[in-house]
């Protein structure tokens, strides 16, 4: 599963030799992070965040299991015990920020990897595989953090889940059925915050395996790259290690030193007031808001105000969020354009750029309380949204004319480093659909 | 296939949100949303300067000390204070005897058990218990006021915006009602028994003013108490109830922050020097 020149694991100490013999295990990492795994020597920082976002899982996992010492899964104490790792554990203060403003880093994290997937066409043949195993991975994300939010069991938390599960109860006639055994009860009570506890202990290591056939698939076609040409010789790759170790390192610093600003000094600026304030089933909050990155999602689910003949218009809503992120996943064969990056599609890059500012605002409107003029606005962004991928996107591929792509990463980067515009590329060369001599 | 499937699909969408855009903007244009009383009226907290601000504020002590006297003195007849401990008070800079003779002069009681007749009893708090909860139950807390439950304190200005600030205007926010709400909202004149506030949500509040003279507390340190003086008192000591880590925090936050910017800078110089041969000959 690499390039014909990739370095070959040579254990050179008896022990590694013995290992290697027994468990193959060195050379599985030195195949896949290692010297052995040749990568294209012209990515840019937007390479950067597929380890940071696995980064941001493996502080996720760390901090949450010290958090689960501490933590009682009953809703009669639940909000205490948080509120004693606080103030009475060890450090706990610090894991308890580390890991809220954790999830939000991690979902940053992984927007701009999808940000970086979009753009760059890494959905495109021949690494599918790579782009649905990370839909699948952002939606175990999903769920894991919104069952996160509920265990503080603070108001945001209950109402949060009451409105979530109540999605549901918007499908006909077995939609009430479903949310009561998923509540394990009416409302959220001790059995929905057990098992929300359970799961959201469970998922991320679920999320761990997904990683690994995320990485698994990604190694077999070869990382992509900002000119979307393939790797065709071994002048176009570096191994990973030390070139893209190096570089990940400085990302890293970078992630963490952002992180540490608002950890340290805003922990709870993304969070929401009312979760300091414990549940309460009695008293409604003002607005009921999800965590920052539910917002999108959010108002595309409130933007449906008008029923459709029999079909209410909440049902119609929940179909539409759950359709948002579900038909992403047809989105390889949505986008037919045979050129992967958006460098060389100045109609794509146009309405790419639309489709930012838009998810942008629908972000706005989700965190805005439901009331005009943004319902409206959201109407607005929610149908571009959908018209950008289902009707747009198909109709770009078919008519557009890409520039001229590169005759290879070797060639566009000495191109950057020789005279900048006196020749970008070399006119007439298509791209290159086929996975290279890969496999 | 996909891509018909798609285009419907996408067009039932997009086309039902454009339709429900436009019954909304008729709506809206036919029949603008009435403007609520709260959203005219309700204020955001004042601006009000306290030593934890910024990045690097730090508590102060005396302060916190003048704040907790105005908690024990006025607020705690009310309101319990159940996240902390006696023993917490340590960090507000008393020493284990004072903490001590706090807690067993504390006014409200400890519930306990007699341990000779297991009958339900009371006894002097001693520094490891929490704060006692002025009322026995919820419903005792709203019968005694009105029907209203005073909140908890501990976490108080963590579960508002602007939170410290807010305690501060709330205390100091009680007004009559301006006659220009009265003349626009007619409805909503304050109901017996609640309280004009414009820095609460809706406006009225069950609360009665609690600091309502100059000198309503003897501070032992000579500070003037006026009203303003103790509010800002007052809310200070609540931000230590709500994060009492926070001085730690920043510390914490400050070296990891320096120590952090070295490491990069260093892997910076490490990842150019990697890639010197690559960028440069290529």
């Amino acid at each position: 599963m690499s390039f014909p020149w990739a370095e070959h694991y040579t254990p050179k100490h008896p022990v590694m030799q013995w290992i290697d013999e027994k468990l193959p295990l060195p050379r599985l990492v030195y195949n896949a992070v290692g010297a052995g795994y040749p990568v294209p020597r012209n990515l840019n920082y937007f390479w950067n965040f597929g380890v940071l976002a696995g980064l941001a899982l493996v502080i996720q996992i760390v901090t949450g299991v010290i958090m689960a010492m501490h933590y009682g899964a009953n809703t009669l104490v639940a909000f205490g015990t948080v509120e004693q790792t606080m103030r009475d554990v060890n450090a706990g203060w610090l894991m308890r920020y580390a890991h809220a403003n954790g999830a939000s880093f991690f979902f940053i994290v992984v927007y701009l990897h999808i940000f970086r997937g979009l753009f760059y066409g890494s959905y495109k043949a021949p690494r599918e595989m790579v782009w649905l195993l990370g839909l699948v991975i952002f939606l175990l994300m999903m769920a894991t953090a919104f069952m996160g939010y509920v265990l503080p069991w603070g108001q945001m938390s209950y109402w949060g889940a009451k409105v979530i599960t109540g999605l549901f109860g918007a499908i006909p006639v077995v939609g009430e059925p479903i949310q009561t055994w998923l509540l394990g009860g009416f409302a959220p009570g001790n059995a929905s915050l057990n098992r929300f506890f359970s799961l959201h202990f469970l998922l991320p290591f679920v999320i761990a395996a997904v990683v690994i056939l995320h990485i698994w698939a990604l190694h077999i076609p070869g990382s992509s790259n900002p000119t979307g040409v393939e790797v065709k010789g071994p002048q176009d790759t570096v191994p990973f290690h030390p070139y893209y170790t190096a570089k990940d390192g400085f990302g890293a610093g970078v992630f963490l030193i952002l992180f540490s600003i608002l950890l340290f000094f805003a922990p709870n600026y993304l969070g929401h007031p009312d979760n300091y304030i414990e549940a309460n089933p009695l008293s409604t909050p003002a607005h009921i808001v999800p965590e920052w990155y539910f917002w999108p999602f959010y108002a595309i689910l409130r933007a449906f105000t008008v029923d459709f003949f029999f079909v209410p218009a909440k049902l119609l809503g929940v179909l539409a969020m759950f359709s948002a992120i579900l038909m992403l996943f047809f989105l390889p064969w949505l986008d037919t354009s045979p050129v992967r990056s958006g460098n060389y599609r100045p109609t794509f890059k146009k309405f790419f750029w639309i489709l930012i500012i838009d998810v942008l605002i629908l972000g706005y409107c989700g965190g805005a309380p439901a009331e005009e003029p943004y319902v409206m606005i959201s109407q607005i962004a929610g149908a571009y949204y959908f018209a950008h991928f289902l009707i747009i996107l198909p109709l770009i591929s078919r008519f557009e004319r890409p520039l001229p792509l590169p005759g290879s990463i070797t060639e566009s980067v000495l191109n950057r480093q020789n005279i900048k515009g006196e020749q970008d590329a070399l006119p007439g060369m298509g791209a290159d659909p086929q996975p290279s001599n890969a496999g | 296939m996909v891509r018909i499937g798609a285009f419907l699909v996408g067009l039932f969408f997009a086309g039902w949100l454009l339709i429900s855009f436009l019954v909304g903007a008729v709506a809206y244009v036919s029949e603008p949303p009435a403007k609520t009383v709260e959203h005219e009226f309700h204020k955001h907290p004042k601006d009000v300067d306290f030593s934890f601000d910024g990045p690097f504020g730090k508590f102060d002590r005396p302060q916190l000390q003048r704040g907790f006297q105005v908690f024990k003195e006025v607020c705690s007849a009310c309101h319990s204070l159940k996240f902390v401990a006696f023993r917490d008070l340590a960090a507000l800079g008393y020493n284990e005897a004072e903490i001590k003779a706090i807690a067993k002069q504390w006014a409200i009681k400890t519930p306990d058990v007699d341990p000779k007749t297991g009958e339900m009893s009371t006894r002097d708090p001693v520094p490891a218990d929490y704060f006692p909860k002025p009322f026995a139950n919820n419903v005792a807390a709203a019968a005694a006021n009105n029907n209203a439950i005073p909140p908890d304190l501990s976490l108080m200005t963590k579960a508002r915006h602007d939170g410290s600030a807010y305690v501060y205007s709330l205390i100091t926010g009680y007004q009559s009602q301006p006659a220009e709400l009265l003349k626009h909202f007619p409805d909503a004149k304050t109901p017996e028994g609640l309280h004009y506030n414009p820095y609460f949500a809706n406006l009225n509040l069950a609360m009665a003013p609690p600091l309502t003279a100059d000198g309503q507390v003897t501070y032992g340190d000579g500070t003037k108490a006026t009203v303003d003086q103790m509010a800002k008192d007052v809310a200070a000591f609540l931000t230590w109830t709500a994060e009492p880590k926070l001085e730690n925090r920043r510390r914490a936050g400050l070296a990891t922050i320096v120590f952090l910017l070295i490491a990069t800078a260093l892997a910076y110089m490490s990842y150019q020097n990697i890639w010197a041969d690559k960028k440069k000959a290529a």
